[in-house]
C-alpha cells in the first residue's frame, strides 16, 4: 500500500472516532431540546408543582439546585483554594504533603454514592443536621473539594516561577507573592476548576439522595436546615417513581438541568478565554 | 586577541580619564560593604562554592567573572539569601553585611533584600504596568502615600537611565517596552527600595549592543552610591566595567584585585588564560 493512501485511511480513521466522540453528545442533547422545549414555558419554571407533579411548574427544584450548588461553593472554593495555595505555595515535598495529595487523588475517584453514604452518617446523624440543605451542601463541597484543589494547583503552578524569585528579590513576602502577582495569575484557571466542580456537584443525585432531597415538597426552603427538592432527584423521580408522567415534562426537567450545566460550563469558557488573551506569559 | 585586550583597555582607559575610573581606590583600602567569610555551598550534595573569602567594597563596581558553572551567580543570590528557596542544599562560611552576619537567626530577610538588591539576567517584568514595577517592592515595604510613590518613580526611573523613554507611557504594560527598557525597569525596580548594595546578574545577556551600552552607562551613574557586584556577560564587559575583579574558576575564587591589575597583570596563570581568551 502507497503511504498516501495510507495516510488518507488513517485520516479517515481517525475522523470516524472523532465522530463517535460526538455523537452521543449531540444525540443527547438533540433528543432533549426536541422533546424537552415544548414543556418549557414561563409557569414550568416559576410554579410550584401540582398533581403529583404531572401539572405545574418545577420552582422548588430548580431553587434547591441552586441552593445546593451555592452552599458548596462557599464550603468548597474557599477550603479548596486554600488548600492548593498551601500545597503549590508553602509546602514542601515530605511525608505529610505526599500523604495530602495521596488522599486527594483518591477522594477524586470515590464514588458519589459513597459520598452520600458518609454524609448521611457524618453531617446528617452524628452532627444532627437532619435531611437538610446544610448537609446536601457540606457532602457535595468534599466531593468536589479534589477537582478544585487539583485543578487550582495546577493553575497556581503554571504561574512562573521567576514571578516569585523576583518578588522574593524585592522583599516581598511568600504571601505578597501568592496575593499581588501568583493568585490574580492563576485566577482564570482556578475560576476554570471551580466552575467544573461545581457543575458536577449541581448535576450529581447520589450524594443528595439520604443528605437532603426531598421526593415531593411544593414549597421554597426558608432556611438552611429544610430538606428541599433538586433537580437531578427530580429527574429521576419523575422518570421512574410516579405513574402516568407526562413524557414532556420529564424531558422538560431535563432539559433545565442541561441548560443549567451548560451555561456554566459555558461561562467557564468565556472567562478562561478572555482571561487567556490578556495573559502576558 | 592581544590587539582586542589592547582595545578594551583602551576604552576603558577612556573612561577613567574623565571620570574617577576603574580601579580608583587600592583593594586594601577600600571600606567592605559585605565580607564573605570562608563560604562554601552545595546543591543536593554537589559542591558549588569552594571555601569562598573576600570583600565587596562599598560605592565601587565589583566583577565576578569566570566561565559558566563556577557558582557566580549562586554567590550572587547567597548574598540576598535567595537561595534560601532552593530546596536541599548546604552552607558552610558566614556573609556579613555591614559586619552583621545575614545568615543569623534573627536576620529580617525581607528588610535584607530590601538593602540588598538584584537584577536577573532576563529581564523578568511582572504582570503590570511601568509603575507597578517601579514600585513593587516600596509597596510590599508598605509604603502607601501617593506623592513620596512618585517621586520614587521619577527618580528610580532617571537613575536606571530610563525616564526619558518612559515618562509618558507610566501606566502601559510593562511588557510593552523592549528588551532593553525592561531590563532597565528591573534595574529602576531595585534602585526603588534605595537598597544599599546591587547585584547584577549578566544583566545584559540577552540585550543588543545599545542596550547593553545604555545599561552600563546606568550602571556608571551608580557606582558612585552603592556597592555595586556584577557578573558581566563577557570578558571585555568586565574589564569595561571593574573597579574590583573576582575569577571564579569552578567554584573556587582563584584571583582578586583592582580591574585593571587582574585584567591587564592577572598574577594567577589561569586568570591570565582566560583574560586573554586562551580558554572559557
Amino acid at each position: 500500500m502507497s503511504r498516501s493512501l495510507l495516510q488518507t485511511l488513517g485520516f479517515i480513521l481517525l475522523g470516524v472516532v472523532a465522530m463517535i466522540v460526538v455523537a452521543p453528545i449531540l444525540l443527547v442533547v438533540g433528543t432533549i431540546v426536541a422533546r424537552g422545549i415544548s414543556a418549557i414555558n414561563w409557569e414550568f419554571i416559576s410554579s410550584m408543582p401540582r398533581g403529583g407533579m404531572r401539572e405545574g411548574g418545577i420552582l422548588p427544584a430548580i431553587v434547591g439546585t441552586l441552593l445546593l450548588t451555592l452552599g458548596t461553593a462557599l464550603v468548597a472554593v474557599p477550603i479548596g483554594v486554600g488548600g492548593a495555595i498551601y500545597l503549590s505555595e508553602y509546602a514542601r515535598d515530605t511525608r505529610l504533603t505526599r500523604a495530602i495529595r495521596l488522599a486527594i487523588v483518591n477522594l477524586a475517584g470515590i464514588p458519589s454514592i459513597v459520598y452520600g453514604l458518609f454524609g448521611l452518617g457524618m453531617f446528617v446523624l452524628f452532627l444532627r443536621f437532619g435531611t437538610s440543605i446544610l448537609a446536601g451542601s457540606l457532602t457535595l463541597a468534599i466531593m468536589t473539594l479534589p477537582v478544585i484543589i487539583s485543578t487550582a494547583e495546577e493553575a497556581l503552578r503554571a504561574v512562573p516561577q521567576d514571578f516569585r524569585t523576583v518578588s522574593a528579590s524585592l522583599g516581598g513576602s511568600r504571601w505578597q507573592a501568592v496575593q499581588h502577582i501568583v493568585l490574580p495569575q492563576a485566577l482564570p484557571g482556578i475560576i476554570t476548576g471551580v466552575i467544573l466542580g461545581l457543575l458536577r456537584a449541581a448535576g450529581e443525585t447520589a450524594p443528595i439522595l439520604f443528605t437532603v432531597a426531598a421526593f415531593y415538597l411544593p414549597r421554597l426552603p426558608s432556611s438552611p436546615l429544610d430538606q428541599t427538592m433538586a433537580l437531578p432527584y427530580h429527574l429521576y423521580v419523575i422518570t421512574t417513581q410516579v405513574p402516568g408522567m407526562p413524557l414532556s415534562v420529564q424531558y422538560g426537567t431535563a432539559f433545565v438541568l442541561l441548560a443549567l450545566v451548560l451555561s456554566l460550563n459555558i461561562v467557564a469558557t468565556v472567562i478562561r478565554s478572555h482571561f487567556r488573551r490578556r495573559r502576558q506569559w | 586577541m592581544v590587539g582586542e585586550s589592547t582595545r578594551l583597555r583602551g576604552n576603558m582607559l577612556t573612561r577613567s580619564s574623565n571620570r574617577q575610573g576603574p580601579g580608583r581606590i587600592p583593594l586594601e583600602g577600600a571600606a567592605a560593604k559585605v565580607r564573605i567569610q570562608g563560604v562554601s555551598y552545595w546543591y543536593s550534595g554537589k559542591a558549588s562554592l569552594e571555601g569562598v573569602t573576600m570583600e565587596v567594597p562599598d560605592k565601587a563596581v565589583t566583577v565576578v567573572f569566570g566561565p559558566a558553572g563556577g557558582g557566580k551567580t549562586t554567590l550572587l543570590r547567597l548574598i540576598n539569601r535567595l537561595n534560601d528557596m532552593v530546596d536541599d542544599t548546604h552552607m558552610t562560611g558566614r556573609i556579613l553585611l555591614d559586619g552583621e552576619d545575614i545568615y543569623a537567626p534573627a536576620t529580617d530577610v525581607s528588610r535584607l533584600r530590601r538593602r540588598v538588591g538584584m537584577v536577573f539576567a532576563l529581564p523578568l517584568a511582572l504582570p503590570g504596568t511601568v509603575r507597578d514595577n517601579v514600585l513593587y517592592g516600596p509597596r510590599m515595604a508598605g509604603e502607601r502615600d501617593t506623592s513620596r510613590l512618585s517621586d520614587i518613580v521619577e527618580r528610580s526611573l532617571q537613575q536606571a537611565a530610563l525616564w526619558a523613554e518612559v515618562r509618558d507611557r507610566l501606566d502601559t504594560p510593562a511588557l510593552s517596552l523592549s528588551g532593553g527598557q525592561q531590563q532597565r525597569l528591573c534595574i529602576a525596580r531595585s534602585l526603588a527600595l534605595e537598597p544599599e548594595v546591587l547585584l547584577l546578574d549578566e544583566p545584559t545577556s540577552g540585550l543588543d549592543p545599545i542596550s547593553t551600552a545604555k545599561v552600563e552607562e546606568s550602571l556608571f551613574e551608580l557606582r558612585d552610591r552603592y556597592a555595586v557586584v556584577i557578573v558581566p556577560h563577557s570578558v571585555q564587559q568586565a574589564a569595561r566595567v571593574a573597579d574590583y575583579a573576582a575569577f571564579f574558576l569552578s567554584g573556587e575564587l582563584v584571583e582578586r584585585g583592582s580591574g585593571p591589575q587582574v585584567f591587564t597583570s592577572p598574577r594567577d596563570r589561569r586568570t591570565e588564560d582566560y583574560v586573554t581568551g586562551r580558554f572559557g
